[in-house]
């Protein structure tokens, strides 16, 4: 089954990609297509990371594996999705100025984090393959936790970014807490005795 | 001092003198009109050339030799947060808008106040045609032949006293027509406000019309300001009051977000959105982006009005 499921849900992350392509080459982007490519490929960095912390819990409400033997490709696929969103920011954004982009760092607070969360994620994409899940043994896990954070300094980036609606971030924030409260929730539980185990 | 002299064009992008009066001459003829606009591609039905059109006399006297963008991408890539927060959402909404009847509240500090009617101001003003740089805060512009007169003219015929130190503009609240109203992202109506000597720049037009007919609601139809050298959420949209006052004038941008959007919001590329850099732009249609002009290349015209003031600080 899952050998079935693992090739579809490869495809079915590549398509938001695939589409942005394809509607650029059409010209169906609008009149500023290189802001549409650069929104986009970050969108779909946040889905990812977003979908990849939904695994979890999903496991549980499922009681199936499967969920966790996804979360691998799916986090792998935010990472590639903002490198995408960077090549964006590097070649459509400053192209190549490097002088402007490390003022850019340094000066802006939504880039600040944005690059902090991808210099973050950088590891873990790095060490997601089995090899490192082995070598690294229980620091594995502690690493990977970083995830956390990664996805708060996402969302963040992306309230610093918008000029007044605050409407997307603001969906995105919910979303991350809702996923982190399903986390905390049975642990508060047991502490406040309402779970009968 | 941060006045410095920017009348720098690339050669690349200069069109052939030749050509573009050729161009210009065949634009402005209403046959011409038609026949551009049955061989542009039309890719929305609603945005597409489909306005009355509007008789004008051509005033070269500010002219830029920047390509035109299309009235495609004109009229499809537009900020008003009346019809919606993206760029995309205004073309389709803004059409609900009734513009027919529509007056202007003449108010404040003049010797005539009153309503004016649409069609009355249409009257009494010689249309120019004007083809104007447009620099959105945002890092995007555009080069646009906007239809409308000098908003000085106006100015005179209501007879500001000399307490008239500043002129306030307010865009239509009707949250039934204009969907976006219905959220408050910004302290609706929308407020936007000149010193007088900017007002009365002989830059500074109301604009009523684009690419030789009446303009589209998305782009702030019927009557709208255009301020050239400044970011373009300065030229307020749909305007139903314009008030004669001795106190600077608190925008709706600057309200937001004060540390971010000043009063004067002149384009300058010496001075920094707290978020971005504004030394660039991307001119839609471009892949590179290019440098930004200080006073957007207006510097020639408006410079003056600023002798002596630290644009850093009035921002």
């Amino acid at each position: 089954m899952l050998r079935l499921i693992k090739p579809i849900v490869f495809i079915l992350c590549l398509l938001p990609l695939v589409m942005l392509f394809v509607n650029f080459y059409h010209d169906e982007l609008g009149a500023n297509p290189f802001e549409v490519l650069t929104r986009s490929s970050g969108e779909w960095t946040l889905r990812f990371l977003l979908i990849t912390l939904a695994m979890t819990p999903l496991r549980q409400l499922t009681g199936s594996a499967w969920p966790l033997r996804l979360r691998r490709m799916l986090g792998l696929f935010s990472f590639f999705y903002v490198c995408v969103h960077l090549i964006t920011y590097v070649v459509l954004d400053h192209f190549f100025d490097w002088d402007e982009i490390l003022l850019d760092i340094i000066k802006r607070p939504y880039i600040t984090f944005g690059m902090l969360a991808f210099i973050l994620l950088t590891p873990l994409a790095m060490t997601s393959t089995k090899k490192m899940m082995k070598r690294l043994g229980r620091r594995w896990k502690s690493l990977h936790k970083l995830i956390y954070v990664i996805a708060i300094l996402g969302v963040l980036h992306f309230f610093l970014l918008v000029k007044a609606d605050l409407k997307e971030p603001v969906i995105y924030a919910i979303i991350l807490l809702v996923l982190f409260a399903v986390r905390i929730k049975p642990t508060f539980l047991l502490k406040s005795g309402l779970n009968p185990q | 001092m941060l006045l410095k002299k920017t009348t720098d064009i690339l050669a690349s992008e200069i069109t052939d003198k030749a050509i573009y009066e050729e161009r210009r001459k065949f634009m402005t003829s209403s046959a011409g009109l038609a026949a551009v606009a049955s061989l542009l591609p039309l890719r929305d039905s609603i945005a597409g050339y489909g306005g009355k059109p509007l008789s004008s006399t051509k005033n070269t006297q500010f002219d830029i030799a920047d390509t035109l963008t299309s009235y495609d991408k004109i009229t499809n890539y537009n900020n008003f947060y009346e019809f919606g927060t993206d760029k995309y959402s205004p073309a389709k909404n803004a059409q609900a808008l009734t513009t027919d009847p529509w007056s202007v509240e003449i108010s404040g500090e003049v010797e005539k106040p009153g309503m004016l009617h649409m069609e009355d101001i249409l009257k009494q003003h010689a249309i120019e045609e004007r083809i104007y740089r447009l620099r959105c805060v945002e890092r995007w512009s555009m080069v646009i032949p906007w239809l409308g007169f000098p908003l000085a003219k106006l100015i005179k015929q209501a007879r500001p006293t000399s307490k008239a130190k500043y002129v306030q503009f307010e865009t239509l609240y009707r949250p039934g027509e204009m969907n976006g109203q219905k959220r408050r992202v910004l302290d609706w109506p929308y407020i936007e406000g000149l010193r007088i000597d900017e007002a009365m720049n002989p830059l500074t037009i109301l604009a009523v019309g684009l690419y030789g007919e009446v303009l589209p609601k998305q782009n702030g139809a019927p009557l709208r300001l255009v301020v050239p050298w400044k970011y373009g959420f300065k030229s307020i949209k749909s305007i139903v009051k314009i008030h004669f006052t001795d106190k600077e004038p608190v925008s709706s941008w600057t309200k937001s977000a004060p540390n971010e959007y000043g009063f004067y919001s002149n384009v300058n590329p010496e001075v920094d959105h707290p978020r971005w850099s504004q030394r660039k732009e991307r001119r839609i249609g471009d892949f590179l982006k290019r440098d930004t002009l200080l006073f957007n290349g207006y510097a020639e015209q408006v410079a003056h009005l600023y002798t002596g003031m630290d644009l850093k600080k009035y921002f």
